[in-house]
């Protein structure tokens, strides 16, 4: 049983990553129609910003924790966000017309690029750093088991819920949310009626990585190590999240999120760790197979 | 708009707004690349971390985009709208399909050629074969993306099922290579229909991220499954291929001695070739001739319009799971041929890098033109060999080929999609309509 309730809290604590880095998979889906195949290597660059920024910062002589935290999210924030920015700018947009495979295939290019841009920038080692938060409570003790929960994964979990409060007022009270739901049911129309598509689209890509940014800063906080190759399984983890909780709907994604933190940490504990990956995947291609709109997905109308 | 027309104030006019758009991507490229470029980190030797800052770097970097971003600028307004083609004069088209026509049988000839003209250099042959197994590749998943139109993440999958079965059939059964070739083809194909199921309903982007979560899962089983696969070792120690029975050996009983001719290693390179160059003819052929099929003509019909398909009639499940079967099965044979010409075979070869590497072949020769992938295919391998020397950008510069590939020649270098059959009326038509409606 306590095992059992350390799994759980592990679990949360890597879903809340995963929704993270889904809400993205899902909102560019949702508005443009494609899977935007480099998110995890946003999610990793975010990863790498939080870690050089937080070394900078020590080295500088800060030593109040909480401040070195919101500097390192505002700017791995802000910085990475301007990658969602460039990445949509560049590839994406002039596709926008395109042929129907053409923005999946640019996609895989832009994740080639930033995969093997911060392997040559920054070296194929992992970069490990001694942990920034430490100590945590012990919340319940038997047959010499501790359940333990840190106070890295209280931040995590907490820092998800705050950002998500944000996140989901932005996108149903503000101005920009209101032109992000509109053009998600009709570009046309939404450009008819005034709204600036392209801005809009690129807003969109903006949040999603700011978010993905947050994920790898999370990540970080919780692992301590990241490297240049950890946006692919992330990614494609996060993706069938989004999946699992409905492409398009964003309390899908986070749900999907959990869901997939759960499922990885309960596998990993009482299965086989080697197998939590193709674990994983075996879920994503189950869904699609049997719950192709996900668990709180629309289904999807063909139209001719 | 041509420059002499630009009159002094709009050339001002342009002239800022170039250096405007160059300023912007300067700065964006000064915030982007700040902490990635001008800051490098590295475990010191505590193995604690440490860092060190290369402003010369994003300096440099920063120029470069900024001259960059003037350039590109220039060049559209001297090229004018992108997606506007040049008219190509009558006489350079007919050169161009003159082209066209003679370079498939000159190629052959030059393909078949090539261990006559190269026996003595080893490392060419080595990469022509290297070549050719990606021709073959090439084709495979030519049938499923440029034929039926079914974007596969995972074809690498199906190359390592074909690897594994001959080198697990060969170590532990004593199969020969001949033997053992229509296994693999055969059981790859079985994976590919048993791929194809689950995602017969799924479209597009989904099925790309099914068929790569596919591709990996096979990966990891080969890589955690130890008793079966040797793990991260891989299988090593895997039959050579034997001249229908005679082996390539010194002994008396080798391919030499019973030919009367000295025993030279090369003869082993020179036959794997001709192997290798059979098995992607055939590959070839059968793609040709399947395209002339109702199977064919119904890929086509289902890569065009799935919906209307379904319409007509067409079958939509056999369609796909033959197109997956097939283009999976010419994967098999190539992984098995792979198998035993390196003579060992690991997981570490079947990433997705060898996946998108192939899609990039396909998508770059056009999908659908068999000229064009092989041509694709020569390009880069060959382009890969050639920058051997600067390992880590090489992929760093593949991506980027490929976002630029897609902006400016979606349709791939030789782009060629229209569909076999057609009716023949259509030219007439649009042409009239054309000038009526355009004038």
């Amino acid at each position: 049983m306590d095992y059992f309730a350390q799994q759980l809290i592990n679990g949360i604590v890597l879903g809340s990553i995963y929704g993270l880095i889904a809400i993205g998979y899902t909102m560019v889906y949702g508005i443009v129609g494609m899977i935007n195949f480099a998110h995890g290597d946003i999610f990793m660059i975010g990863g790498f910003i939080a870690l050089i920024t937080f070394l900078i910062l020590v080295s500088i002589g800060l030593t109040t924790v909480p401040l070195i935290l919101l500097i390192v999210l505002l700017v791995s924030m802000a910085i990475t966000s301007l990658y969602g920015w460039t990445v949509e700018r560049i590839a994406y947009r002039p596709l926008r017309h395109s042929f129907r495979l053409a923005p999946m295939l640019s996609a895989i290019g832009v994740s080639f690029v930033l995969m093997n841009f911060s392997q040559v920038s920054q070296g194929a080692r992992v970069k490990p750093i001694p942990p920034i938060i430490t100590g945590g409570y012990s919340l319940l003790e038997s047959d010499g088991f501790v359940v333990r929960l840190s106070n890295a994964q209280i931040i995590v979990v907490l820092t998800t819920i705050v950002l998500l409060a944000i996140f989901t007022w932005l996108v149903s009270r503000t101005r920009l949310g209101r032109d992000m739901r509109a053009c998600e049911q009709d570009q046309t129309m939404a450009a008819l009626l005034g709204v600036d598509v392209d801005r809009t689209i690129s807003m969109t890509f903006v949040i999603g990585a700011a978010l993905a940014a947050v994920a790898g800063m999370m990540y970080l906080l919780y692992y301590g190590l990241v490297d240049f190759f950890m946006g692919f399984v992330a990614g494609i983890k996060a993706f069938t999240a989004a999946v699992l909780g409905g492409i398009g709907s964003l309390p899908g994604a986070m749900l999907g999120g959990l869901l997939i933190g759960l499922i990885e940490t309960m596998w990993s504990a009482y299965f086989s760790v080697e197998y939590k990956d193709v674990a994983a995947f075996s879920i994503l291609i189950v869904v699609l197979i049997f719950l192709p709109t996900g668990l709180l997905g629309r289904p999807e109308v063909e139209k001719v | 708009m041509s420059a002499p027309d630009l009159t002094h104030a709009s050339r001002r006019e342009a002239i800022a707004f170039i250096l405007k758009n160059a300023f912007i991507s300067a700065f964006v490229a000064l915030v982007i690349f700040s902490l990635m470029i001008g800051v490098r980190t590295e475990a010191g030797p505590t193995g604690q971390l440490i860092y060190w800052t290369r402003f010369d770097d994003l300096a440099t970097i920063v120029a470069v985009v900024f001259a960059g971003s003037i350039a590109v600028e220039l060049l559209r307004q001297w090229w004018g709208p992108v997606g506007v083609v040049g008219a190509i004069a009558p006489s350079v088209q007919r050169g161009l399909d003159f082209a066209g026509k003679a370079a498939p049988p000159l190629l052959l000839i030059f393909a078949f050629l090539v261990p006559v003209l190269f026996y003595n250099q080893r490392y060419l042959l080595d990469l022509s074969i290297l070549v050719l197994t990606y021709v073959m590749l090439g084709w495979g998943l030519n049938v499923v993306v440029g034929l039926a139109g079914l974007l596969d993440l995972g074809y690498v999958a199906f190359y390592a099922v074909g690897a594994y079965s001959y080198a697990l059939l060969s170590t532990n059964f004593d199969l020969s290579f001949w033997m053992c070739l229509p296994l693999a083809g055969i059981l790859a194909a079985f994976w590919g229909v048993l791929l194809g199921f689950p995602v017969l309903r799924l479209r597009g982007d989904y099925l790309a991220i099914v068929t790569l979560a596919f591709g990996e899962i096979i990966r990891l089983v080969l890589l955690n499954w130890e008793s079966l696969t040797g793990g991260p070792n891989g299988v090593s120690s895997i039959p050579r291929p034997t001249f229908f029975g005679i082996p390539f050996t010194r002994g008396d009983d080798g391919f030499a001695a019973r030919l009367g001719i000295e025993f030279s290693p090369t003869h082993r390179i020179v036959f794997l070739f001709y192997v290798i160059l059979a098995l992607a003819l055939l590959t070839n052929w059968v793609t040709i001739r399947l395209r002339r099929l109702p199977i064919g003509r119904a890929w086509e019909a289902l890569r065009e319009d799935e919906v209307a398909c379904r319409a007509l009639g067409i079958n939509i499940t056999t369609t796909k799971l033959t197109a997956f079967a097939t283009g999976a099965m010419f994967g098999g044979f190539a992984g098995a041929f792979f198998a035993t010409r390196q003579g060992f075979i690991s997981p570490e070869s079947f990433t997705f890098q060898e996946s998108a590497l192939v899609l990039a072949i396909v998508v770059l020769g056009g999908m659908g033109s068999q000229l064009g992938v092989a041509l694709a295919a020569v390009a880069l391998i060959g382009g890969f060999e050639l920058f051997r020397g600067f390992d880590q950008y090489r992929m760093l510069v593949f991506g980027m080929a490929m976002v630029l590939l897609m902006i400016w020649r979606p349709r791939g270098l030789i782009g060629h999609r229209a569909p076999t059959v057609f009716l023949k009326q259509n030219t007439a038509i649009s042409a009239e309509l054309a000038k009526e409606g355009r004038g």
